[in-house]
């Protein structure tokens, strides 16, 4: 009845060129290419950026379909974008439909918009599709340790994040499990208006969160017990390294988008 | 060995006098190489007295020594942490990572080792409690046996002289309870087991038992003798394990049928073919 995929993210674990990169090379990579997205200003850099993107999710042997899915959610959002820009760009009309003006700006502008966020989704799902939440988050903490120095939590925002990460799926079942207990005891979760069906979750929070203090609880109990103490002298199982590959692929993409930048100063 | 001498504790406040004593004058030795039983009721102070073992909490008189290291004494409580591991009893509040082997390797890591000696570890552990092939699984979707596996693989993974195991067979099916238990008498060789539980048919693999009611150990000696109080083991809470009452009931209106007390099915039948 949860979606699990949707929390844990969509990591499809294969073994290939982009699944071996270092975590850290792909967050970089998709930093730089969100701001080179915002950057750019012409079709022709949109089309190197597409190909490259394109060449990437080939390497990475994803199906195409797994990065199309993730275009799913924001269907709306872009007919939406470029409806609102077709129509109501006050510009030269191209067409007449009543009150209706088809701006021929605007449909430009419009699919401009749509362009660079479907990139900007690609980019990113190149990531998630690539890297497995673990990895993610020994990048994140890789990414943010050289901050510590002036007091960031990277150690601990990481041990945050792989233990929300280890108890979704549990606390998930357990939420699962009250619910039909409390349905068997006659708690109707799927009627009602909006505020009726907001109070009938009482029942699911209540239990929901006296057991997960309960697991905090324990949780911290048996991570003292076997020596931890923060991050301080603590190494890790897979410590993380850039080789020669990350060198390829950052030279390649920072290549990439001075490239389509640069293009896009020309043109424009 | 690890010595409990004279050891008193209650929670909430010093001098309190609502406090409730939960352990008052607990004294005994764990031995490496030796798999002891401690049996108790329900809020008998089982756990109260499992986490005094690694320094989780200390003493409020009395002490406690690992290897003539007192837990009071912070400079060594990480190394009382790394030669006593202890193993919880809700398999599903004790595993931290989101694989099997990145959990195990959470110990080693806490002690700074390098990758390789953890990878070495990590790997010894898991083949140990025979876990190897699900090393990449995810917590969530292992049993509860297997899920306590892996918590006793990442208490090995540091390398311990003693294992204290909190009701850690309680929340089993009665076939990861088995597997567990064999598990134990396979470490038994080579660690000192403190095997807490109040299942009392558990206690009859041990060298030694102990019984504790009210913060108090009230018996402790070899399985046969603990059991030898018959009906007595009531009072504290605790219910004979089924072969030794039969033997008892037999003894009763047999009473040369037995030298010792048999302690299972076999020794049971063997005494009553060689009876005449
Ligand atoms: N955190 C606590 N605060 C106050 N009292 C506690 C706490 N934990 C346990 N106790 C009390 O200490 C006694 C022993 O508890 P415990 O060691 O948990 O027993 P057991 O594990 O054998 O069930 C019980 O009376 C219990 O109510
Ligand atoms: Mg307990």
């Amino acid at each position: 009845m949860f979606g699990k995929s949707v929390v844990i993210g969509q990591y499809v674990p294969l073994d290939s060129a982009m699944h071996r990169l270092d975590p850290r090379s792909k967050i970089f990579f998709v930093a730089l290419g969100i701001v080179t997205l915002f950057l750019v200003q012409s079709w022709l850099s949109f089309a190197l950026l597409g190909g490259f993107f394109v060449l990437l999710v080939l390497l990475a042997h994803l199906p195409f379909q797994y990065v199309l899915k993730s275009l799913r959610p924001l269907w709306v959002l872009l007919a939406l974008t470029l409806c609102l820009h077709v129509f109501f760009t006050p510009d030269d009309a191209l067409v007449l439909f009543g009150f209706l003006r088809v701006s021929l700006g605007g449909l430009f502008k419009g699919l401009f918009i749509v362009a660079r966020l479907v990139l900007l989704v690609v980019a990113t799902t190149l990531l998630t599709l690539t890297t497995s939440p673990i990895e993610l988050t020994d990048g994140i903490e890789g990414l943010l340790s050289p901050l510590k120095r002036w007091g960031f939590p990277a150690h601990e925002l990481a041990m945050m994040m792989t233990i929300a990460l280890r108890f979704i799926p549990t606390l998930l079942e357990e939420a699962d499990r009250i619910m039909k207990a409390q349905m068997a005891r006659g708690i109707d979760f799927e009627s009602g208006g909006f505020m009726k069906r907001i109070r009938g979750l009482i029942p699911l929070l209540v239990p929901l969160f006296v057991s997960a203090f309960r697991r905090a609880e324990d949780l911290a109990v048996a991570m003292e017990s076997r020596c931890y103490r923060g991050g301080i002298g603590r190494t890790r199982l897979r410590m993380l390294r850039f080789e020669r590959r990350d060198y390829a692929f950052l030279s390649l993409s920072l290549l990439v988008f001075v490239l389509s930048l640069s293009l896009s100063w020309l043109t424009w | 060995m690890m010595c409990f001498e004279d050891v008193h504790f209650w929670y909430g406040e010093k001098e309190d006098p609502r406090a409730v004593a939960a352990l008052r004058g607990v004294s005994f030795v764990l031995r490496e190489g030796e798999f002891v039983v401690l049996l108790g009721r329900n809020g008998s102070g089982k756990s109260t007295l499992a986490k005094h073992c690694n320094g989780l909490l200390v003493p409020r008189k009395g002490r406690v020594c690992v290897d003539g290291m007192d837990t009071r004494d912070e400079s060594v409580l990480w190394e009382i942490r790394r030669r006593v591991g202890l193993v919880f009893q809700n398999p599903d509040n004790q595993l931290i990572a989101t694989t099997v082997e990145e959990d195990v390797a959470f110990g080693p890591e806490n002690l700074g080792l390098p990758p390789s000696e953890i990878r070495k570890r990590v790997d010894e552990a898991l083949a140990r409690v025979g876990m190897s092939e699900y090393r990449k699984r995810e917590p969530h979707t292992l049993s509860g046996g297997q899920k306590q596996r892996v918590a006793i693989a990442g208490v090995l993974a540091m390398h311990p002289k003693y294992l204290v195991l909190d009701e850690a067979t309680a929340m089993l099916d009665p076939e990861g309870r088995e597997e567990l238990l064999q598990l134990l008498r396979e470490l038994r060789k080579d660690v000192g087991i403190l095997h807490i539980t109040h299942n009392v048919e558990e206690a009859l693999l041990a060298d030694r038992v102990m019984v504790i009611d009210n913060g108090e150990i009230v018996a402790e000696g070899s399985p046969r003798e603990v059991f030898l109080v018959g009906k007595d083991i009531e009072k504290w809470g605790l219910e004979l394990p089924q072969i030794v009452e039969v033997a008892l009931l037999l003894w009763k209106d047999y009473p040369d049928l037995f030298s010792v007390l048999p302690l299972s099915p076999d020794e049971l039948v063997d005494a009553l073919c060689s009876y005449s």
